[in-house]
């Protein structure tokens, strides 16, 4: 009995003592940074499902085969953990996704290599995408892809509530109209996202949004008119929030037919084939507001780490995966759009029902995305949803206070 | 440490093996001394390093010329600055605190009522309905969060269930109303004057008084559901090390069960509730996997914790100097809680202090003195009462 608990003992020391070994060798070999034994490219993307994995490897596939440097794709779980664990450690992906909410913060912090500016296809980008990836007036990184929202329409509900497609909205009087006459007992005319990336395009149209030439506008006339707008929907029934209507986003109010019009982006597609295939929709541009049209667009790009050995190499993959064709590619295999004007072009022709999207893209701004602001945002997020009681002209205000809090930081 | 005297007398005989003895000790524990240095001493230093400097999260946080020095900023940023984070920080502890306040007492409570019974000589199949109990905490968290969410959605299966009994269920995960404030509205009143103005970390007294939100309570009801079997087998472990005879000892002094129970059994377990209370506080403070699930739900603001805010911080906001802050007080408050728990259990009556001290081997021979103090408490009680009343 005793020999045998001793011998335990012994092998429990002798593991524990396996397991530091094996830990610190672990730690020493991080630290490397890819040595020269292995000098394959190491790309990090946050991924849709398998289709877009596919795609991506496919796609690196063939500049390996152009290039003879090998790539490993890692699709990451949580890519913005994922990213600041690798830079932390100073061992960064060689190329990865930058979304467009954190790129401001990353580029602030110089985490990454401004190589797009001095590319030959600079020039090809939709101005807001170039904008958006832009830092100090320098475009940082290529825009990947993009998505802009739309107003997704249920066709079937659409017709048996009389309207035909010369019905289809403008702006904002005939939304609120469209909407009324869709609302019927199970099914409200329209809903969107309890969220600044849907309601902020209201304040677009309406001529305001929450940054404009350098200072924060947040409690600016426009913007209240917008939500006052948002508001008499909401009072008058036509539009409900998703969680409202016990669904967890616009999509799934929109598949359910609990909402017979929604507010989002090229992605509803695919969720609606997947859970949704018998519904049918179209897909038209948001109406204008009194100050024109207004759209978000949403986009990553290809981010490379500052100072990086292999940024050379990563620069000529990102040349390529932003070329057209490989662009189209991705749109056949995941449904985004292009980045640059003439592949998104290309694109509206090859599927006639995103053309909306592509649309947008003409007046599309980015939602704001400073250093801090996401705080701030989803601190307004949180508000969002009480909007059919609150008063728009004090939600706003606090705001503003807000917003120029994080703001004074950032200059 | 050992008796002085005789140890001079011996020392050389002695000391040569002690010697070896050491240095075999030193070398055997050397593996773990250096995993929980590596793994743990090292980062909590590393981080109490970053928690007073402005790293950006770019390369090392040591022997790096960008990274500054600032003091106390990173604490200011959550506790005294007038801005959103000190808000946001200030609602963690509000919703954790109604959190841990409601979560220990009821988890402790049931898995002691569960421990009791499934620890009857008379219950059958003992095995299935531990195990039972047992199953929620051995299941994925994540997981039962998922199920959690779709019981409680709006037309979810708990709703259902309160449709046939004439209640109409709220909207529970987009309902951030504290549940104190609920009670208050449906007997017809409001916030009184004043009670609105930014106070304690940015919070207004009204809401410090709001109460879990109803969408809190869904998590609540999920913690105490899960972590209730873990804390069951220590206090079933608890109850079977003390002995039948004790009941019966009870039993003969004519106690009933009530009171044997409460007078003899409870505080016999005195120990098991110690760790059963500090392990439910240090667990309920550091509340994360919930939080993080939830995130972006309309009721979010009223779910984050401490914990929550500190990964937010890191990796979303890019602040973990910020976050590190947040994670060391975080830490002080559980070393509060857990002190003032000690503090509250230890001095509370006399008679029990020598339970308190009992540890390891003597077990059996204190729990001969609790039946002693308990038998006789338990002849002292009703004398009491009578007189007193």
């Amino acid at each position: 009995m005793t020999l045998r608990r001793r011998q335990g003992r012994a092998l429990q020391i002798a593991g524990v003592a396996g397991v530091a070994a094996l830990a610190l060798a672990g730690c020493s070999g991080g630290g490397g940074g890819g040595g020269d034994d292995a000098e394959a490219l190491q790309v990090l993307i946050g991924t849709s499902g398998d289709a877009e994995t596919e795609a991506v490897q496919a796609a690196v596939d063939a500049w390996t085969e152009e290039s003879g440097v090998p790539v490993e794709v890692v699709v990451a779980s949580d890519l913005g953990q994922e990213l600041a664990q690798g830079f932390a450690g100073d061992i960064p992906p060689d190329l990865f996704y930058m979304s467009w909410d954190q790129f401001q913060t990353y580029a602030a912090d110089d985490y990454l290599e401004p190589y797009a500016a001095g590319l030959d296809n600079a020039g090809d980008f939709y101005p807001a995408l170039a904008d958006t990836f832009s830092y100090d007036g320098e475009l940082v990184c290529d825009p990947k892809d993009f998505s802009t929202l739309g107003l997704v329409i249920n066709t079937d509900l659409w017709a048996a509530a009389g309207l035909t497609d010369a019905d289809v909205p403008t702006d904002w009087d005939q939304l609120a109209s469209v909407a009324q006459r869709l609302t019927t007992g199970d099914t409200v005319g329209l809903s969107m996202g309890a969220e600044y990336a849907r309601v902020g395009v209201f304040m677009e149209q309406a001529g305001g949004g929450l940054l404009t030439d350098d200072e924060v506008t947040a409690d600016s006339p426009e913007n209240v008119e917008a939500l006052t707008y948002l508001q008499g929907l909401l009072s008058a029934g036509s539009l409900a929030w998703p969680t409202d209507l016990g669904a967890g986003w616009g999509g799934e109010a929109f598949g359910n037919g609990q909402a017979a019009m929604v507010i989002e982006g090229p992605w509803i597609s695919g969720a609606l084939e997947n859970d949704f295939p018998d519904v049918q929709y179209t897909v038209a541009e948001l109406p204008a507001g009194p100050s024109g049209q207004g759209t978000f667009t949403f986009s990553n790009c290809w981010g490379i780490p500052e100072g990086a050995d292999t940024a050379d190499d990563a620069t000529s993959l990102v040349e390529f995966l932003t070329s057209d064709e490989q662009q189209l590619a991705f749109s056949d295999a995941f449904g985004v759009i292009p980045s640059t004007e003439t592949a998104a072009a290309t694109y509206a022709e090859t599927y006639p029902e995103s053309a909306a999207f592509v649309a947008g893209a003409e007046y599309a701004v980015s939602p704001i995305a400073f250093p801090g602001a996401s705080e701030v945002v989803g601190e307004f997020n949180t508000v969002v949803p009480t909007l059919a009681t609150a008063d728009p002209q004090e939600i706003l205000a606090t705001l503003q206070g807000q917003l120029e809090d994080a703001y004074s930081e950032v200059e | 440490m050992a008796t002085r005297a005789p140890a001079t007398a011996r020392a050389p005989r002695r000391g040569s093996t002690r010697d070896g003895e050491s240095r075999a000790g030193w070398l055997f524990i050397s593996p773990a001394l250096i995993i929980v240095g590596v793994f743990l001493i090292a980062p909590i230093v590393l981080a109490l390093w970053v928690s007073f400097t402005d790293w950006n999260g770019r390369n090392s946080p040591l022997f790096n010329d960008n990274v500054d020095v600032i003091g106390l900023d990173n604490y200011a940023a959550i506790t005294t600055d007038d801005r959103l984070t000190r808000d946001l920080f200030g609602r963690a502890i509000r919703n954790n605190l109604f959190y841990v306040l409601l979560v220990v007492p009821l988890q402790t409570a049931l898995a002691l009522f569960l421990a009791v019974q499934v620890n009857r000589r008379l219950l059958k199949a003992k095995g299935f309905f531990r195990t039972a109990f047992y199953f929620p905490s051995v299941t994925s968290s994540i997981a039962i969060t998922g199920v959690f969410l779709f019981l409680f959605q709006a037309s979810g299966a708990v709703n259902a269930v309160l449709a046939w009994l004439q209640v109409d269920g709220p909207n529970w995960m987009a309902d951030p109303r504290g549940i104190v404030h609920v009670v208050i509205g449906a007997f017809g009143g409001g916030e009184p004057g004043g009670w609105d103005a930014p106070g304690f970390l940015g919070v207004s007294a009204w809401e410090w008084a709001a109460g879990p939100s109803v969408a809190q309570l869904v998590l609540i009801v999920m913690a105490v559901f899960t972590t209730s079997g873990t804390f069951m087998l220590l206090f079933l472990a608890g109850l079977q090390s003390i002995g039948a005879e004790v009941g019966e000892a009870a039993l003969m002094d004519g106690a009933n069960a009530r009171q044997s129970f409460f007078n003899v059994t409870l505080p016999m377990l005195r120990p098991v509730l110690f760790t059963v209370l500090t392990l439910g506080l240090i667990g309920t403070w550091q509340v994360f996997d919930q939080v993080y699930l939830t995130r972006g739900t309309p009721a979010a603001a009223t779910l984050t914790s401490p914990a929550y805010m500190a990964y937010d911080q890191a990796f979303t906001e890019n602040e973990p100097g910020i976050a590190a802050a947040i994670a060391f007080v975080l830490f002080l408050i559980i070393i509060a809680f857990s002190l003032l728990q000690r503090f509250v259990l230890c001095d509370r009556d006399e008679p029990s202090r020598p339970l308190l001290r009992r540890r390891g081997p003597r077990t059996i021979a204190s729990a001969d003195g609790g039946v002693a103090q308990g038998t006789a408490r338990l002849r002292a009680g009703p004398t009491e009462r009578g007189t007193g009343g």
